[in-house]
């Protein structure tokens, strides 16, 4: 139950969102966020968005591996 | 774009040159960090982890299966009220233990209990019968904040809320506490990081010279806090390091949080083969939809941990599924004896599923 995955919003209405799970399609409640998008990923848990996923920090991290490995 | 991002959280190169650094930097010393989180421990598992991390860096699941913690006596109430009412709960709740029955057998000698993905999906329900209808809710701030933002919008007249939410900090804390501390740094969860923000987290850090670093749930995500953590002890340093910086931040989901505060008060309750945790479950302050208020429902005696049973050991890392004797044999995913063999994200589940044949 506790299980929370991504998914990229295609259609807002007020909300509520339709969110794409690699093809499968649910409304999703995207009240608890600011300004979701079209085309934003959002982290879905038991049917409500609880936090977007930001790709620029997604490099950052793969920059933080980048760093360790040289020691910094 | 989350596709791509996942195969570059699992590229085999970077796993393995970082499982070299790990090596590296953690030799001639032993280092345990547990995590709280069943679904990290899902990840550790599904991709062996814990094979390909050097022997001397281990990796313990704590309380992080909201379904494994949820007391005995909260599935017995769950279980009274679906005598008169109907009880609508997550899937994976059903076949938990109770003192006598789970909400499973239950159901199968009448009482009216019936699953549901969300919150939302038993409003619905509640919207369509005269009947009762009680909602049980287990789950960690993931799952509370969903609660409250419908509470706070309004329940149907005849919807009540059976809270066993419970809160992560606090238990982190009380295992810090309690002594007998076998680890040396905490891997915290993802998404309820993404909930409360990392910064809950520093307290923790820093009043019990603990390390911990917020992880996502990508092998190359786990494999990063492991860095990190080592990291830190070497350089001596105890403090939150974000290492999901893509999905948390340091404040968290101020909206969700701000629904919690409105919705529920803290109090102490009990987490199943711990006992009472102070300031860790989280209770409705509107009592006209409380269950628990409304239809006074008093459970005498109720037994978490039956006997031979492990799973209080199991809940806080002590031992793993495989020194529990009844493991895989009196107790199995479809025969489940503790709750720990329930959920798929219980320890034991997990274990059972992915490494049964290694043992």
């Amino acid at each position: 139950m506790c299980l929370a995955i991504p998914g990229k919003v295609v259609e807002i209405r007020g909300h509520m969102a339709k969110v794409d799970f690699k093809g499968i399609l649910r409304l999703v409640d995207i009240s608890m966020l600011e300004d979701v998008r079209i085309g934003d990923y959002v982290v879905v848990h038991v049917g409500f968005a609880i936090s977007k996923l930001d790709e620029k920090e997604a490099k950052e991290t793969l920059k933080l591996w980048d760093e360790i490995l040289r020691g910094i | 774009m989350a596709d791509i991002l996942a195969k570059k959280f699992r590229d085999k190169e970077k796993i393995a040159s970082l499982v070299k650094y790990i090596k590296k930097i953690s030799e001639g010393k032993k280092y345990t960090f547990m995590h709280v989180c069943g679904t990290h421990e899902q990840t550790i598992a599904r991709f062996n982890l814990r094979a390909i991390l050097p022997s001397n860096v281990k990796l313990i699941a704590g309380p992080g299966c909201p379904v494994c913690i949820t007391p005995a006596k909260d599935i017995d109430t769950a279980i009274k009220l679906a005598e008169k009412n109907k009880v609508l709960t997550y899937g994976d709740m059903l076949r938990v233990p109770g003192t006598r029955d789970s909400l499973f057998t239950a159901k199968a000698k009448g009482a009216d209990v019936g699953i549901v993905y969300s919150i939302k999906d038993a409003k619905k329900i509640a919207e369509k019968t005269d009947k009762n209808v009680v909602f049980f809710s287990p789950g960690f701030e993931t799952t509370a904040c969903t609660v409250a933002t419908e509470v706070l919008k309004g329940l149907p007249e005849n919807m009540f809320i059976l809270s066993s939410l419970r809160l992560i900090p606090p238990i982190m804390e009380l295992l810090l506490g309690i002594g007998d501390v076998r680890f040396e740094g905490y891997i915290a969860p993802g998404h309820v990081s993404a909930v409360i923000g990392y910064g809950a987290y520093e307290y923790i850090a820093k009043a019990y010279h603990m390390p911990i670093v917020v992880a996502g749930f990508e092998p190359l995500d786990i494999l990063l806090a492991v860095a990190l953590l080592i990291r830190q002890i070497k350089k001596g340093d105890a403090k939150v390091e974000n290492e999901y910086s893509r999905v948390v931040t340091k404040e968290g989901n101020t909206k969700a949080k701000r629904a919690m505060e409105e919705a529920f008060y803290v109090a102490s309750d009990i987490w199943r083969g711990i006992g009472r945790v102070p300031f860790s479950a989280l209770k409705l302050r509107n009592e006209e939809v409380d269950a628990e208020k409304v239809f006074k429902i008093k459970i005498e005696k109720s037994i978490d941990i039956k006997p031979n049973c492990s799973c209080h050991l199991v809940i806080i890392g002590k031992i793993s599924p495989f020194e529990c004797k009844m493991f895989a044999k009196a107790c199995t995913p479809e025969n489940p004896y503790g709750a720990c063999m329930v959920s798929s994200e219980g320890t034991c589940y997990i274990a059972y599923m992915n490494y049964a044949n290694e043992k």
